[in-house]
Protein backbone atom coordinates (compact mmCIF):
# COMPACT_ATOMS: atom_id res chain seq x y z
CA UNK A 1 0.00 0.00 0.00
CA UNK A 2 2.72 2.17 0.68
CA UNK A 3 4.89 1.42 -2.48
CA UNK A 4 4.51 4.41 -4.02
CA UNK A 5 5.67 6.14 -1.35
CA UNK A 6 8.89 4.54 -1.18
CA UNK A 7 9.12 3.98 -5.22
CA UNK A 8 9.29 7.65 -5.19
CA UNK A 9 12.80 9.32 -4.83
CA UNK A 10 13.91 6.44 -7.84
CA UNK A 11 11.76 7.93 -10.39
CA UNK A 12 12.24 10.62 -12.70
CA UNK A 13 10.84 13.78 -11.58
CA UNK A 14 7.31 13.49 -12.53
CA UNK A 15 4.78 16.73 -14.41
CA UNK A 16 2.55 18.57 -11.95
CA UNK A 17 -0.43 16.63 -14.08
CA UNK A 18 1.36 13.03 -14.01
CA UNK A 19 1.57 14.41 -10.17
CA UNK A 20 -1.95 15.21 -9.71
CA UNK A 21 -3.38 12.41 -11.39
CA UNK A 22 -0.91 9.88 -9.29
CA UNK A 23 -2.19 11.44 -6.35
CA UNK A 24 -6.16 11.05 -7.24
CA UNK A 25 -5.69 7.26 -7.49
CA UNK A 26 -3.58 7.10 -4.77
CA UNK A 27 -5.36 5.09 -2.08
CA UNK A 28 -4.09 6.65 0.59
CA UNK A 29 -5.06 10.20 -0.55
CA UNK A 30 -8.28 9.12 -1.22
CA UNK A 31 -8.34 7.32 2.11
CA UNK A 32 -7.30 10.32 4.01
CA UNK A 33 -10.32 12.22 1.92
CA UNK A 34 -12.56 9.67 3.25
CA UNK A 35 -11.23 10.36 6.88
CA UNK A 36 -10.97 13.86 6.26
CA UNK A 37 -14.83 14.23 5.69
CA UNK A 38 -16.52 11.74 8.00
CA UNK A 39 -14.20 13.38 10.47
CA UNK A 40 -15.28 16.69 10.45
CA UNK A 41 -19.14 15.57 9.29
CA UNK A 42 -20.46 15.56 12.58
CA UNK A 43 -19.57 19.03 13.85
CA UNK A 44 -19.81 20.57 10.73
CA UNK A 45 -23.48 19.64 9.80
CA UNK A 46 -24.23 20.29 13.21
CA UNK A 47 -23.02 23.68 13.16
CA UNK A 48 -24.91 24.16 9.62
CA UNK A 49 -28.19 22.89 11.46
CA UNK A 50 -28.12 25.17 14.46
CA UNK A 51 -25.52 27.98 13.84
CA UNK A 52 -24.90 28.74 10.60
CA UNK A 53 -28.30 27.89 8.47
CA UNK A 54 -30.42 30.34 11.33
CA UNK A 55 -28.58 33.14 10.88
CA UNK A 56 -30.23 33.28 7.27
CA UNK A 57 -33.65 32.06 9.00
CA UNK A 58 -33.29 35.41 11.43
CA UNK A 59 -32.33 37.42 8.50
CA UNK A 60 -35.53 36.30 7.44
CA UNK A 61 -37.69 36.34 10.16
CA UNK A 62 -36.95 40.37 10.72
CA UNK A 63 -38.26 40.76 7.71
CA UNK A 64 -42.02 38.98 9.23
CA UNK A 65 -44.85 39.66 11.08
CA UNK A 66 -45.88 37.07 13.64
CA UNK A 67 -49.62 35.33 14.25
CA UNK A 68 -50.84 33.94 17.79
CA UNK A 69 -49.78 30.70 16.29
CA UNK A 70 -46.53 30.81 14.42
CA UNK A 71 -47.25 31.79 11.11
CA UNK A 72 -45.96 34.52 9.84
CA UNK A 73 -45.75 36.86 7.00
CA UNK A 74 -43.39 39.17 4.78
CA UNK A 75 -43.81 42.75 5.98
CA UNK A 76 -40.38 44.07 4.35
CA UNK A 77 -38.68 46.31 6.38
CA UNK A 78 -41.77 47.18 8.81
CA UNK A 79 -39.69 45.65 12.13
CA UNK A 80 -36.81 47.93 11.14
CA UNK A 81 -38.42 51.25 10.44
CA UNK A 82 -40.61 50.61 13.88
CA UNK A 83 -37.30 49.47 15.66
CA UNK A 84 -35.62 53.01 14.42
CA UNK A 85 -38.61 54.77 15.70
CA UNK A 86 -38.90 53.01 19.04
CA UNK A 87 -37.96 54.80 21.89
CA UNK A 88 -37.68 51.57 23.95
CA UNK A 89 -35.30 50.20 21.46
CA UNK A 90 -33.14 53.00 21.58
CA UNK A 91 -33.37 53.15 25.24
CA UNK A 92 -32.02 49.35 25.63
CA UNK A 93 -29.34 50.54 23.47
CA UNK A 94 -28.50 53.52 25.36
CA UNK A 95 -28.42 51.19 28.53
CA UNK A 96 -26.22 48.63 26.95
CA UNK A 97 -23.87 51.21 25.86
CA UNK A 98 -23.64 52.64 29.61
CA UNK A 99 -23.18 49.33 31.00
CA UNK A 100 -20.45 47.95 28.96
CA UNK A 101 -18.37 51.53 28.59
CA UNK A 102 -18.45 51.93 32.49
CA UNK A 103 -18.02 47.65 33.42
CA UNK A 104 -15.38 47.08 31.09
CA UNK A 105 -12.61 50.09 32.25
CA UNK A 106 -13.70 49.15 35.77
CA UNK A 107 -13.11 45.46 35.59
CA UNK A 108 -9.97 45.66 33.69
CA UNK A 109 -8.49 48.60 35.48
CA UNK A 110 -9.27 46.59 39.35
CA UNK A 111 -8.13 43.42 37.41
CA UNK A 112 -4.29 44.47 36.37
CA UNK A 113 -4.56 46.18 40.19
CA UNK A 114 -5.11 42.78 41.15
CA UNK A 115 -2.92 41.09 38.97
CA UNK A 116 -0.05 43.23 39.30
CA UNK A 117 -0.30 42.67 43.18
CA UNK A 118 -0.49 38.92 43.13
CA UNK A 119 2.36 38.41 41.04
CA UNK A 120 4.62 39.10 43.90
CA UNK A 121 6.08 36.78 46.39
CA UNK A 122 3.98 37.24 48.84
CA UNK A 123 1.92 35.05 51.78
CA UNK A 124 -1.46 33.86 50.99
CA UNK A 125 -1.03 34.64 47.03
CA UNK A 126 -2.86 31.14 46.54
CA UNK A 127 -5.39 31.99 48.60
CA UNK A 128 -6.03 35.42 47.18
CA UNK A 129 -5.72 34.39 43.62
CA UNK A 130 -8.69 31.45 44.82
CA UNK A 131 -10.91 33.88 46.35
CA UNK A 132 -10.77 36.44 43.71
CA UNK A 133 -11.83 34.08 41.41
CA UNK A 134 -14.77 32.31 42.70
CA UNK A 135 -17.28 35.01 41.05
CA UNK A 136 -16.03 33.37 37.91
CA UNK A 137 -17.24 30.08 38.59
CA UNK A 138 -20.57 31.27 40.17
CA UNK A 139 -23.82 30.67 38.38
CA UNK A 140 -24.77 34.27 37.30
CA UNK A 141 -28.38 33.71 38.41
CA UNK A 142 -27.38 32.59 42.12
CA UNK A 143 -25.19 35.78 42.16
CA UNK A 144 -27.89 38.66 40.69
CA UNK A 145 -29.95 36.96 43.22
CA UNK A 146 -27.29 37.39 45.98
CA UNK A 147 -26.57 41.00 45.17
CA UNK A 148 -30.80 41.86 44.86
CA UNK A 149 -30.80 40.56 48.61
CA UNK A 150 -27.63 42.55 49.35
CA UNK A 151 -29.06 45.84 47.52
CA UNK A 152 -32.36 45.81 49.31
CA UNK A 153 -33.50 48.89 50.17
CA UNK A 154 -34.84 48.04 53.66
CA UNK A 155 -32.58 44.88 55.16
CA UNK A 156 -29.89 45.22 52.72
CA UNK A 157 -26.29 44.90 54.20
CA UNK A 158 -24.81 47.37 51.42
CA UNK A 159 -27.53 50.33 52.90
CA UNK A 160 -26.68 49.34 56.58
CA UNK A 161 -22.69 49.42 55.92
CA UNK A 162 -23.61 53.17 54.27
CA UNK A 163 -25.58 54.09 56.99
CA UNK A 164 -22.82 53.06 59.45
CA UNK A 165 -20.46 55.15 58.06
CA UNK A 166 -22.99 58.16 57.59
CA UNK A 167 -24.24 57.94 53.85
CA UNK A 168 -27.81 57.29 53.01
CA UNK A 169 -27.93 54.50 50.59
CA UNK A 170 -30.04 55.21 47.77
CA UNK A 171 -32.56 52.34 46.50
CA UNK A 172 -30.28 50.66 44.54
CA UNK A 173 -32.83 48.12 42.48
CA UNK A 174 -35.52 50.78 42.35
CA UNK A 175 -34.03 54.15 41.70
CA UNK A 176 -34.23 54.53 37.73
CA UNK A 177 -30.87 56.55 37.97
CA UNK A 178 -28.86 54.18 39.96
CA UNK A 179 -29.97 50.42 38.88
CA UNK A 180 -28.06 50.43 35.60
CA UNK A 181 -24.99 51.23 37.81
CA UNK A 182 -26.15 48.19 40.35
CA UNK A 183 -25.80 46.50 37.35
CA UNK A 184 -22.07 47.21 36.63
CA UNK A 185 -20.97 46.63 40.39
CA UNK A 186 -22.21 43.12 39.82
CA UNK A 187 -20.88 42.74 36.39
CA UNK A 188 -17.40 44.45 37.72
CA UNK A 189 -17.22 41.94 40.48
CA UNK A 190 -17.95 38.96 38.77
CA UNK A 191 -15.63 39.89 36.26
CA UNK A 192 -12.17 40.64 37.72
CA UNK A 193 -11.18 37.15 38.58
CA UNK A 194 -11.67 36.29 35.25
CA UNK A 195 -9.32 38.56 33.96
CA UNK A 196 -7.43 38.84 36.59
CA UNK A 197 -5.99 35.35 35.69
CA UNK A 198 -5.71 36.21 32.29
CA UNK A 199 -3.61 39.37 33.16
CA UNK A 200 -1.46 36.88 35.57
CA UNK A 201 -0.11 34.68 32.57
CA UNK A 202 0.17 38.13 30.65
CA UNK A 203 2.44 39.49 33.64
CA UNK A 204 4.18 36.36 33.60
CA UNK A 205 5.08 36.61 29.99
CA UNK A 206 7.30 39.82 30.13
CA UNK A 207 10.57 39.00 30.88
CA UNK A 208 12.26 39.97 34.29
CA UNK A 209 15.46 40.74 32.35
CA UNK A 210 13.40 44.42 31.59
CA UNK A 211 13.11 44.92 35.12
CA UNK A 212 16.88 43.96 35.63
CA UNK A 213 17.81 46.90 33.27
CA UNK A 214 15.28 49.13 34.82
CA UNK A 215 16.61 48.62 38.18
CA UNK A 216 19.97 49.75 37.22
CA UNK A 217 18.34 52.82 36.02
CA UNK A 218 17.00 53.12 39.70
CA UNK A 219 13.58 53.13 39.07
CA UNK A 220 11.13 52.37 40.86
CA UNK A 221 8.03 50.04 41.04
CA UNK A 222 5.43 52.59 39.79
CA UNK A 223 7.61 53.26 37.09
CA UNK A 224 8.43 50.24 36.34
CA UNK A 225 4.55 49.73 36.55
CA UNK A 226 3.98 52.83 34.37
CA UNK A 227 6.88 52.18 31.41
CA UNK A 228 7.46 48.25 31.14
CA UNK A 229 4.61 46.57 32.85
CA UNK A 230 1.90 48.39 31.11
CA UNK A 231 2.95 48.89 28.04
CA UNK A 232 3.88 45.14 27.80
CA UNK A 233 0.49 44.14 28.87
CA UNK A 234 -1.09 45.82 26.46
CA UNK A 235 -1.87 43.22 23.70
CA UNK A 236 -3.47 41.23 26.74
CA UNK A 237 -5.47 44.13 27.38
CA UNK A 238 -6.43 44.31 23.95
CA UNK A 239 -7.46 40.72 24.31
CA UNK A 240 -9.29 41.10 27.35
CA UNK A 241 -11.25 44.09 25.85
CA UNK A 242 -12.42 42.17 22.78
CA UNK A 243 -13.49 39.03 24.48
CA UNK A 244 -15.47 41.44 27.43
CA UNK A 245 -17.08 43.85 24.78
CA UNK A 246 -18.50 40.80 22.82
CA UNK A 247 -19.78 39.28 26.23
CA UNK A 248 -20.80 42.50 28.12
CA UNK A 249 -22.91 43.49 24.92
CA UNK A 250 -25.01 40.33 25.28
CA UNK A 251 -25.83 41.12 28.93
CA UNK A 252 -29.12 39.42 30.14
CA UNK A 253 -29.13 37.20 33.24
CA UNK A 254 -28.11 40.37 35.88
CA UNK A 255 -31.55 41.81 34.13
CA UNK A 256 -33.43 39.12 33.72
CA UNK A 257 -32.21 38.16 37.56
CA UNK A 258 -31.63 41.68 39.58
CA UNK A 259 -34.32 44.00 38.13
CA UNK A 260 -36.77 41.42 36.78
CA UNK A 261 -39.59 41.81 33.71
CA UNK A 262 -41.80 43.42 36.14
CA UNK A 263 -39.30 46.15 37.78
CA UNK A 264 -40.26 49.36 37.83
CA UNK A 265 -37.16 50.60 36.61
CA UNK A 266 -36.94 47.54 32.97
CA UNK A 267 -36.89 50.54 30.84
CA UNK A 268 -34.03 51.96 32.49
CA UNK A 269 -31.74 48.83 32.48
CA UNK A 270 -33.04 46.16 30.25
CA UNK A 271 -30.49 45.50 27.81
CA UNK A 272 -30.45 44.87 24.47
CA UNK A 273 -30.55 40.93 24.47
CA UNK A 274 -33.29 41.54 27.05
CA UNK A 275 -35.09 43.23 24.62
CA UNK A 276 -34.87 40.37 22.31
CA UNK A 277 -36.05 37.78 24.35
CA UNK A 278 -39.35 39.85 25.95
CA UNK A 279 -40.49 40.41 22.33
CA UNK A 280 -39.21 36.93 21.02
CA UNK A 281 -40.92 35.21 24.05
CA UNK A 282 -42.69 37.23 26.20
CA UNK A 283 -44.71 39.14 23.83
CA UNK A 284 -44.30 36.76 20.85
CA UNK A 285 -43.17 39.70 18.55
CA UNK A 286 -40.92 37.32 16.78
CA UNK A 287 -40.23 38.99 13.82
CA UNK A 288 -39.74 42.27 15.60
CA UNK A 289 -37.36 40.08 18.24
CA UNK A 290 -35.32 38.88 14.99
CA UNK A 291 -34.89 42.30 13.63
CA UNK A 292 -33.22 43.54 17.07
CA UNK A 293 -30.99 40.00 17.19
CA UNK A 294 -30.04 41.45 13.46
CA UNK A 295 -28.85 44.66 14.86
CA UNK A 296 -26.93 43.49 17.71
CA UNK A 297 -24.77 41.34 15.52
CA UNK A 298 -23.97 43.96 13.63
CA UNK A 299 -22.87 46.15 16.61
CA UNK A 300 -21.01 43.56 17.47
CA UNK A 301 -19.20 43.33 14.35
CA UNK A 302 -18.78 46.79 14.00
CA UNK A 303 -17.32 47.23 17.55
CA UNK A 304 -14.83 44.13 17.18
CA UNK A 305 -13.39 45.69 13.09
CA UNK A 306 -12.84 48.77 14.85
CA UNK A 307 -11.15 48.00 17.78
CA UNK A 308 -9.29 45.72 14.96
CA UNK A 309 -8.31 48.30 13.61
CA UNK A 310 -7.23 50.56 16.94
CA UNK A 311 -5.37 48.17 18.10
CA UNK A 312 -2.00 49.34 15.83
CA UNK A 313 -2.83 52.80 17.46
CA UNK A 314 -2.26 51.33 21.53
CA UNK A 315 -0.82 47.64 21.59
CA UNK A 316 2.72 47.27 21.78
CA UNK A 317 3.97 43.80 20.59
CA UNK A 318 7.44 42.85 20.63
CA UNK B 1 17.58 49.48 57.95
CA UNK B 2 15.47 51.64 56.67
CA UNK B 3 14.64 50.37 53.14
CA UNK B 4 13.48 47.25 55.07
CA UNK B 5 11.36 49.21 56.97
CA UNK B 6 9.99 50.74 54.01
CA UNK B 7 9.32 47.76 52.60
CA UNK B 8 7.56 45.81 55.04
CA UNK B 9 5.95 48.79 55.18
CA UNK B 10 5.08 48.60 51.49
CA UNK B 11 3.69 44.84 52.24
CA UNK B 12 1.57 45.76 54.32
CA UNK B 13 -0.66 48.29 52.44
CA UNK B 14 -0.60 45.45 49.68
CA UNK B 15 -1.72 43.10 52.14
CA UNK B 16 -4.35 45.70 53.56
CA UNK B 17 -5.73 46.20 49.59
CA UNK B 18 -5.65 42.61 48.81
CA UNK B 19 -7.86 41.96 52.46
CA UNK B 20 -10.12 45.37 51.53
CA UNK B 21 -10.48 43.57 47.82
CA UNK B 22 -10.95 39.97 49.48
CA UNK B 23 -13.69 41.33 51.46
CA UNK B 24 -15.62 42.74 48.32
CA UNK B 25 -15.06 39.43 46.50
CA UNK B 26 -16.42 36.80 49.13
CA UNK B 27 -18.48 39.06 51.54
CA UNK B 28 -21.76 38.31 49.13
CA UNK B 29 -21.25 34.14 49.61
CA UNK B 30 -20.57 34.94 53.00
CA UNK B 31 -23.53 36.78 53.48
CA UNK B 32 -25.45 34.30 51.18
CA UNK B 33 -24.11 31.26 53.82
CA UNK B 34 -25.15 33.46 56.70
CA UNK B 35 -28.96 34.28 55.44
CA UNK B 36 -29.44 30.88 54.11
CA UNK B 37 -29.48 29.64 57.91
CA UNK B 38 -31.37 32.58 59.51
CA UNK B 39 -35.16 32.91 60.25
CA UNK B 40 -37.25 34.53 57.79
CA UNK B 41 -37.35 37.54 61.05
CA UNK B 42 -33.64 37.65 61.67
CA UNK B 43 -32.71 38.44 57.94
CA UNK B 44 -35.03 41.60 58.17
CA UNK B 45 -33.52 43.05 61.45
CA UNK B 46 -31.97 46.38 61.44
CA UNK B 47 -29.14 46.60 62.51
CA UNK B 48 -28.34 42.98 60.75
CA UNK B 49 -27.22 40.15 63.62
CA UNK B 50 -24.46 38.45 61.82
CA UNK B 51 -25.11 34.85 63.09
CA UNK B 52 -28.67 33.12 63.35
CA UNK B 53 -29.56 32.15 67.33
CA UNK B 54 -30.23 28.78 65.87
CA UNK B 55 -28.88 27.82 62.21
CA UNK B 56 -32.17 27.19 60.46
CA UNK B 57 -30.87 23.95 58.53
CA UNK B 58 -34.86 23.57 57.59
CA UNK B 59 -35.02 26.26 55.27
CA UNK B 60 -32.44 23.82 52.85
CA UNK B 61 -35.44 21.53 52.95
CA UNK B 62 -38.02 23.96 52.70
CA UNK B 63 -36.79 25.23 49.62
CA UNK B 64 -36.98 21.55 48.24
CA UNK B 65 -40.25 21.54 49.35
CA UNK B 66 -41.20 24.48 47.64
CA UNK B 67 -39.23 23.27 44.03
CA UNK B 68 -38.03 20.15 43.05
CA UNK B 69 -34.45 20.44 43.40
CA UNK B 70 -33.88 17.06 42.64
CA UNK B 71 -34.94 17.55 38.91
CA UNK B 72 -33.09 20.53 38.55
CA UNK B 73 -29.86 18.81 39.87
CA UNK B 74 -30.41 15.87 37.36
CA UNK B 75 -31.20 18.10 34.76
CA UNK B 76 -28.49 20.31 34.54
CA UNK B 77 -25.96 17.76 35.91
CA UNK B 78 -26.97 15.14 32.87
CA UNK B 79 -27.25 18.02 30.36
CA UNK B 80 -23.57 19.43 31.80
CA UNK B 81 -21.99 16.35 31.40
CA UNK B 82 -23.59 14.70 27.92
CA UNK B 83 -22.64 18.58 26.37
CA UNK B 84 -19.12 18.30 27.59
CA UNK B 85 -18.95 15.00 27.06
CA UNK B 86 -20.37 15.00 23.03
CA UNK B 87 -18.17 18.55 22.38
CA UNK B 88 -15.29 16.91 23.32
CA UNK B 89 -15.87 13.63 21.17
CA UNK B 90 -16.80 15.72 18.32
CA UNK B 91 -14.96 18.93 18.44
CA UNK B 92 -11.49 16.75 18.66
CA UNK B 93 -12.82 14.98 15.93
CA UNK B 94 -13.14 17.77 13.39
CA UNK B 95 -10.19 19.32 15.25
CA UNK B 96 -7.94 16.39 14.00
CA UNK B 97 -9.20 16.52 10.68
CA UNK B 98 -8.85 19.93 10.33
CA UNK B 99 -5.14 19.98 11.42
CA UNK B 100 -3.80 17.28 10.09
CA UNK B 101 -5.30 15.54 7.15
CA UNK B 102 -5.52 17.09 3.78
CA UNK B 103 -8.74 17.38 1.54
CA UNK B 104 -10.06 19.38 -1.00
CA UNK B 105 -12.15 22.41 0.90
CA UNK B 106 -10.57 21.98 4.01
CA UNK B 107 -9.98 25.82 4.28
CA UNK B 108 -12.96 27.00 2.73
CA UNK B 109 -14.44 24.71 5.42
CA UNK B 110 -12.82 25.75 7.91
CA UNK B 111 -13.33 29.19 7.84
CA UNK B 112 -17.14 28.32 7.19
CA UNK B 113 -16.43 27.23 10.90
CA UNK B 114 -14.65 29.95 12.17
CA UNK B 115 -17.00 32.41 11.13
CA UNK B 116 -19.92 31.11 13.14
CA UNK B 117 -17.45 32.51 16.35
CA UNK B 118 -18.54 35.74 14.99
CA UNK B 119 -22.07 35.46 15.57
CA UNK B 120 -23.64 36.48 18.94
CA UNK B 121 -26.18 33.25 20.26
CA UNK B 122 -29.07 35.51 20.23
CA UNK B 123 -29.05 34.99 16.56
CA UNK B 124 -29.24 31.26 16.57
CA UNK B 125 -31.92 31.27 19.44
CA UNK B 126 -34.98 31.90 17.48
CA UNK B 127 -34.65 29.58 14.46
CA UNK B 128 -33.35 26.82 17.17
CA UNK B 129 -36.63 27.71 19.32
CA UNK B 130 -38.31 26.31 16.28
CA UNK B 131 -36.20 23.36 15.71
CA UNK B 132 -37.08 22.14 19.24
CA UNK B 133 -40.39 22.98 19.00
CA UNK B 134 -40.68 21.27 15.50
CA UNK B 135 -39.09 18.00 16.77
CA UNK B 136 -41.76 18.06 20.04
CA UNK B 137 -37.97 18.34 22.33
CA UNK B 138 -39.58 21.53 24.10
CA UNK B 139 -39.16 20.74 27.81
CA UNK B 140 -36.52 17.78 27.77
CA UNK B 141 -33.28 17.11 28.17
CA UNK B 142 -32.41 16.74 24.51
CA UNK B 143 -33.25 20.71 23.84
CA UNK B 144 -30.70 21.42 26.69
CA UNK B 145 -28.08 19.07 25.67
CA UNK B 146 -28.23 18.89 21.33
CA UNK B 147 -28.22 22.38 19.66
CA UNK B 148 -24.78 22.99 22.03
CA UNK B 149 -22.94 19.58 20.85
CA UNK B 150 -21.10 21.21 17.73
CA UNK B 151 -18.63 23.92 18.82
CA UNK B 152 -17.06 26.51 16.67
CA UNK B 153 -14.61 27.29 19.44
CA UNK B 154 -13.88 23.40 20.66
CA UNK B 155 -13.27 22.96 17.04
CA UNK B 156 -11.01 25.87 17.11
CA UNK B 157 -9.38 25.30 20.42
CA UNK B 158 -8.29 21.86 19.89
CA UNK B 159 -7.03 22.80 16.30
CA UNK B 160 -4.23 24.87 17.91
CA UNK B 161 -3.12 21.46 19.88
CA UNK B 162 -3.56 19.06 17.40
CA UNK B 163 -1.47 21.80 14.92
CA UNK B 164 1.92 21.41 17.14
CA UNK B 165 1.78 18.08 17.32
CA UNK B 166 5.06 17.02 14.88
CA UNK B 167 4.30 15.33 11.74
CA UNK B 168 7.01 12.30 11.93
CA UNK B 169 4.38 10.82 15.07
CA UNK B 170 1.72 10.26 12.07
CA UNK B 171 4.20 9.56 9.47
CA UNK B 172 5.70 6.35 11.56
CA UNK B 173 1.91 5.33 12.35
CA UNK B 174 1.22 5.12 8.56
CA UNK B 175 3.81 3.38 7.80
CA UNK B 176 2.08 1.02 10.31
CA UNK B 177 -0.80 1.00 8.39
CA UNK B 178 -2.71 2.74 10.75
CA UNK B 179 -5.88 4.88 9.00
CA UNK B 180 -6.61 8.52 10.49
CA UNK B 181 -9.07 7.45 12.99
CA UNK B 182 -6.25 5.28 14.67
CA UNK B 183 -3.82 7.35 14.85
CA UNK B 184 -6.54 10.11 16.20
CA UNK B 185 -7.50 7.95 18.82
CA UNK B 186 -4.31 6.17 19.75
CA UNK B 187 -1.68 8.67 18.93
CA UNK B 188 -2.86 11.78 18.98
CA UNK B 189 -5.99 12.38 21.38
CA UNK B 190 -3.21 11.74 24.58
CA UNK B 191 -1.12 14.55 23.13
CA UNK B 192 -4.08 17.19 23.54
CA UNK B 193 -5.15 15.59 26.92
CA UNK B 194 -4.37 19.53 28.04
CA UNK B 195 -6.83 20.89 25.44
CA UNK B 196 -9.24 18.56 26.33
CA UNK B 197 -9.21 19.70 29.74
CA UNK B 198 -9.83 23.09 29.11
CA UNK B 199 -12.57 22.32 26.76
CA UNK B 200 -14.26 20.13 29.20
CA UNK B 201 -14.16 22.95 31.95
CA UNK B 202 -15.16 25.97 29.92
CA UNK B 203 -18.17 23.67 28.09
CA UNK B 204 -19.03 22.12 31.97
CA UNK B 205 -18.82 26.06 33.03
CA UNK B 206 -21.08 27.42 30.42
CA UNK B 207 -23.61 24.63 30.55
CA UNK B 208 -23.82 24.55 33.94
CA UNK B 209 -24.36 28.37 34.27
CA UNK B 210 -26.37 29.18 31.42
CA UNK B 211 -29.63 30.93 31.91
CA UNK B 212 -31.22 32.27 28.47
CA UNK B 213 -31.24 28.94 26.41
CA UNK B 214 -32.80 26.70 29.10
CA UNK B 215 -35.34 29.49 29.70
CA UNK B 216 -36.78 29.55 26.44
CA UNK B 217 -37.09 25.55 25.45
CA UNK B 218 -37.74 24.22 29.06
CA UNK B 219 -40.13 25.73 31.42
CA UNK B 220 -41.69 23.15 33.32
CA UNK B 221 -40.57 22.79 36.78
CA UNK B 222 -38.64 18.71 36.06
CA UNK B 223 -37.15 19.72 32.75
CA UNK B 224 -35.80 23.19 34.22
CA UNK B 225 -31.67 23.46 35.01
CA UNK B 226 -30.89 24.62 38.35
CA UNK B 227 -30.32 28.03 36.85
CA UNK B 228 -34.18 28.37 35.54
CA UNK B 229 -35.18 27.15 38.66
CA UNK B 230 -33.65 29.54 40.37
CA UNK B 231 -35.41 32.17 38.41
CA UNK B 232 -39.21 30.38 39.25
CA UNK B 233 -38.24 30.49 42.96
CA UNK B 234 -37.49 34.28 42.62
CA UNK B 235 -41.16 34.48 40.64
CA UNK B 236 -42.74 32.24 43.62
CA UNK B 237 -41.16 33.77 46.81
CA UNK B 238 -40.20 37.19 46.11
CA UNK B 239 -39.07 37.98 50.52
CA UNK B 240 -38.48 35.29 52.04
CA UNK B 241 -35.16 35.85 51.15
CA UNK B 242 -33.60 32.81 53.86
CA UNK B 243 -34.72 30.58 51.47
CA UNK B 244 -34.66 32.31 48.55
CA UNK B 245 -30.38 32.18 49.72
CA UNK B 246 -30.30 28.17 50.36
CA UNK B 247 -31.94 27.81 46.93
CA UNK B 248 -28.96 30.25 45.30
CA UNK B 249 -26.02 27.99 47.83
CA UNK B 250 -27.69 24.61 46.36
CA UNK B 251 -27.55 26.12 42.80
CA UNK B 252 -23.65 26.62 43.03
CA UNK B 253 -21.77 24.61 45.61
CA UNK B 254 -21.13 22.20 43.26
CA UNK B 255 -19.31 23.58 40.93
CA UNK B 256 -17.67 25.99 43.34
CA UNK B 257 -16.19 22.32 44.81
CA UNK B 258 -15.17 20.67 41.15
CA UNK B 259 -13.29 24.81 41.45
CA UNK B 260 -11.61 23.99 44.48
CA UNK B 261 -10.67 20.22 43.52
CA UNK B 262 -9.54 21.38 39.71
CA UNK B 263 -8.00 25.17 40.69
CA UNK B 264 -5.40 24.64 38.44
CA UNK B 265 -7.63 23.33 35.21
CA UNK B 266 -10.01 26.33 35.73
CA UNK B 267 -7.34 28.59 35.91
CA UNK B 268 -5.58 27.72 32.66
CA UNK B 269 -9.10 27.23 30.87
CA UNK B 270 -9.95 30.41 31.56
CA UNK B 271 -5.97 31.51 30.65
CA UNK B 272 -6.54 29.89 27.16
CA UNK B 273 -9.96 30.98 26.34
CA UNK B 274 -10.47 34.12 27.69
CA UNK B 275 -13.71 33.91 28.65
CA UNK B 276 -16.62 32.28 30.91
CA UNK B 277 -19.11 33.74 28.27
Amino acid sequence: MNSTELDLPRQPVLDERKQAKKRRFNPRTRGDYFWGYLMIAPTVLGLLVFSIWPVFQTLYFSFTSWGSFGNYEWTGTDNYKAMFADPMFWMALRNTFIYTCVTIPCAIALSIVAAVLLNQKIRGVTLYRTLYFLPVVTMPSAVAMVWKWLYNADYGLINYLLGAIGIKGPSWLTDPDIALYSMVIVAVWAAIGNNMVIFLSGLQGIPVSYYEAAAIDGAGSFKNFIFITLPLLTPTIFFVTIISLIGAFQVFDLVFMMIGPNSIVIEQTQSVVFLFYKNAFMLNNKGYAAAIAMVLFVIILLVTIVQMKLQKKWVHYS
Amino acid sequence: MNAKTARSAQKLVVHAVLIIGAMFMVGPFIWMLLTSVKTFGESTLVPPVIFPAKFQWHNYKDVTAVLPFVHFYWNTVISSVAKTLGQLLLCSLAAYSFARIEFPGRNVIFIIVLSVLMVPSQIHILPQYMIMKSLGWLNSLQALIVPGLFSAFGTFLLRQFFMTLPKELEEAAKLDGCNHFQIYYRIMLPMVVPGLIALSIITMLWAWNDLLWPLVVNNSPEKMPLSVGLASLQGQNLTNYPVIMAGAVLAIWPMLLLFLLLQRYFVEGITLTGTKG
